[in-house]
């Protein structure tokens, strides 16, 4: 029967850029929801990397717009969308809510760490005394009064802040669900599968960046913390997958006009990254792995190293669902007759190297805030 | 005594300059809810006189892919992308279908798509922009850079479009591009800068066999109208909802 595109669909519109970005948001929002089980639903398991979710948040936060910058067309245009928004476009409220999202964050982190910074402005010497005079905008007093203050506003903040992240990342999920002209993405799921899945980002990347932080600086790793995350990646993660799998199943039951273009789109273009990567090996992998750490007794090391494994399972994880649901969503033709093909290159401009930079920088970045906002005093003062 | 009765706390002036931000940011959107999208009296009222719109008749097709070159040289489309295009429909003995639109159509069909079987229906359906009324670019658009202009063509202002793709995503009939040259969103126009000269557009002065027409809805004496009411009529994916004002004669069920 042949495979017919309409001619104008031989170019795949948004590639590597449009992946990395609700990538890179869903780490944002999941990590910001971590911070928050601790701040507003008083989980004090995870009091031990609440700082570092936080902080992690904003540093993804700083570079999630990024890849869309360099997606743009016209990228010194980008403003228009604060400038001129036109509120019929499910688009147009990006530039507000990444905005609001932002304030809400750099307010937490600041008063989070308000009392740290007042700490410090007193031993530091000269240089770094101007700095945290800088950072503390001129007032570096601090009682139990003040204390209590910022803790309030912390809690304050941080309860906004769950429903702006989940409607961040929810929002990237609903601007992909809304478009009725696309099979492959048009299902009133998407926003919800999308916050779902940013919840497992958000955790699979703290388990596995503070496992590996503590491997190099050979710290004891709070296993009561880490072990509390790894419940919540389980709950999560069966969440995202089950919601992922019946959107599927009650698609493929329907048996409409989309179903019988999609069911070649899964078993075609789209077989090795959705079925056998996606879904065989990295959902249902990472499910066993996660369900073995958790109903059975394993050696503490043991656990821990499988725990790091299937949070960087999960992210791969996580990766190619974007990948999937960006890029196969373009891959469909809207002729429902076939499907174009696409192969990210390398040194383009929206190639696998930007890409590999854009995404490693949030890392370098979280490195360099340790050592103004350090992440694990909690462990220390519990030392001290 | 005097200094610090005028002085204000840093409280004070945080609160302060909280409250004006918030006075600024409600201020502007009333402003901004006031404000009418096109003042009328901007609009050429002649304007207002009209509502354009096409029709393909698809019976008098050939698939020669002179509206397809016309269309490029006209409006300076990029290779490799097309306002307008030229799709063939094959349909065999056994009721198989093969569609096809090598480059568009732009060097028309000159062999054979289907060797060693018998063709038993063969048309050739040329599509463009479809300037819908409900049109779902225009929709999603965040910056409002496509718009519906007041004589009912769907635009691009390629001055302030942002090049972001997403109307690219939403047209329910792949008409739209990103021009890799202008960064920009590109499609048919109904060649407006043609049309408003009383010339035909590019395609409709190529065609051959008269296989396209465009006209005024809103002018009783246009041949638009008079073909529209004599002939049965189709519309592509009426199931999006888009009230397409690209009309098509002779539309088989096949045809997406």
């Amino acid at each position: 029967m042949g495979n017919f595109v309409f001619p104008n669909e031989l170019h795949v519109t948004w590639t590597v850029m449009i992946v990395l970005y609700p990538y890179i948001t869903g780490c944002v929002a999941g990590a910001f929801i971590v911070s928050s089980l601790f701040h507003v639903f008083g989980l004090k398991q995870l009091e031990p990397i609440a700082r570092f979710s936080l902080v992690s948040s904003f540093a993804f936060l700083l570079f999630a717009a990024l890849p869309l910058l360099n997606h743009l067309g016209r990228p010194e245009r980008a403003l228009n969308i604060l400038i001129t928004p036109h509120f019929t476009s499910a688009m147009s409220g990006f530039g507000f809510v990444y905005l609001a999202y932002t304030i809400i964050v750099v307010l937490e982190i600041w008063f989070h760490y308000r009392a740290d910074f007042v700490d410090r402005y007193h031993s530091a010497s000269a240089l770094w005394k101007t700095v945290y005079h800088v950072l503390l905008l001129g007032c570096a007093m601090r009682n139990e009064e003040t204390d209590n203050i910022d803790h309030k506003i912390v809690k304050t903040l941080a309860g906004i802040g769950i429903p702006v992240a989940c409607i961040l990342h929810g929002y990237v999920g609903f601007l992909f669900g809304s478009i009725k002209a696309n099979p492959w993405w048009s299902t009133p799921l998407m926003f919800i599968i999308f916050i779902f899945s940013a919840v497992v980002s958000g955790i699979s990347v703290l388990i596995f960046l503070y496992l590996f932080v503590n491997f190099l600086k050979r710290q004891k790793v709070d296993q009561n913390a880490l072990n509390t995350m790894v419940r919540f990646l389980w709950g999560f993660m069966i969440v995202a997958v089950v919601l992922e799998m019946m959107d599927l199943l009650s698609l493929a039951y329907e048996q409409t006009a989309r179903w019988a273009a999609l069911k070649y789109l899964i078993t075609g273009p789209l077989y090795y990254s959705y079925v056998v990567g996606q879904v065989l090996v990295c959902s249902l992998g990472s499910f066993l792995l996660l369900t073995i750490i958790v109903l059975f007794k394993l050696p503490q090391k043991l656990s821990n190293i499988l725990a790091f494994l299937t949070s960087g399972l999960l992210l791969i994880q996580v990766v190619l669902m974007r990948w999937n649901v960006v890029i196969g969503g373009q891959l469909v033709s809207k002729s429902y007759r076939g499907f174009t093909s696409f192969m990210p290159g390398v040194l383009e401009k929206e190639g696998l190297l930007v890409a590999a930079i854009i995404f490693i920088m949030p890392f370098l970045m979280l490195r360099q805030f340790d050592r103004i906002f350090p992440f694990f005093p909690a462990s220390k003062r519990d030392i001290s | 005594m005097g200094k610090k009765g005028n002085s204000i706390t840093r409280g004070e002036f945080v609160r302060m300059a909280l409250f004006s931000a918030a006075g600024v940011c409600v201020g502007s959107m009333i402003a901004r809810g006031n404000l009418k999208d096109q003042p009328l009296e901007r609009i050429p009222q002649i304007l207002t006189h009209f509502d354009w719109a096409f029709i393909v008749d698809t019976t008098r097709c050939i698939g020669c892919g002179a509206c397809v070159r016309a269309c490029a040289i006209e409006n300076k489309v990029p290779d490799g992308y097309y306002r307008t295009w030229i799709e063939r429909y094959e349909i065999d003995n056994n009721e198989n279908i093969y569609v096809d639109s090598p480059e568009g159509g732009k060097r028309s069909f000159k062999q054979n798509r289907v060797q060693n079987r018998e063709i038993v229906k063969g048309f050739f359906v040329p599509k463009l922009c479809n300037h819908c009324r409900n049109s779902a670019c225009t929709q999603v658009c965040p910056v409002g850079a496509t718009y519906h202009s007041p004589d009912g063509v769907v635009l691009v202002d390629r001055k302030h479009c942002m090049g972001c793709g997403y109307c690219v995503q939403a047209c329910p009939y792949g008409c739209r591009y990103i021009s890799y040259d202008l960064g920009t969103a590109d499609k048919c126009t109904f060649c407006y800068h043609r049309i408003h000269r009383s010339l035909a557009t590019a395609c409709v002065q190529a065609c051959p066999r008269k296989a396209r027409v465009y006209g005024n809805l809103k002018d009783p004496n246009d041949s638009i109208l008079a073909v529209l009411h004599e002939r049965r009529y189709s519309i592509l994916k009426p199931e999006m909802a888009t009230n397409p004002k690209c009309y098509y004669i002779g539309l088989d069920l096949e045809v997406i």
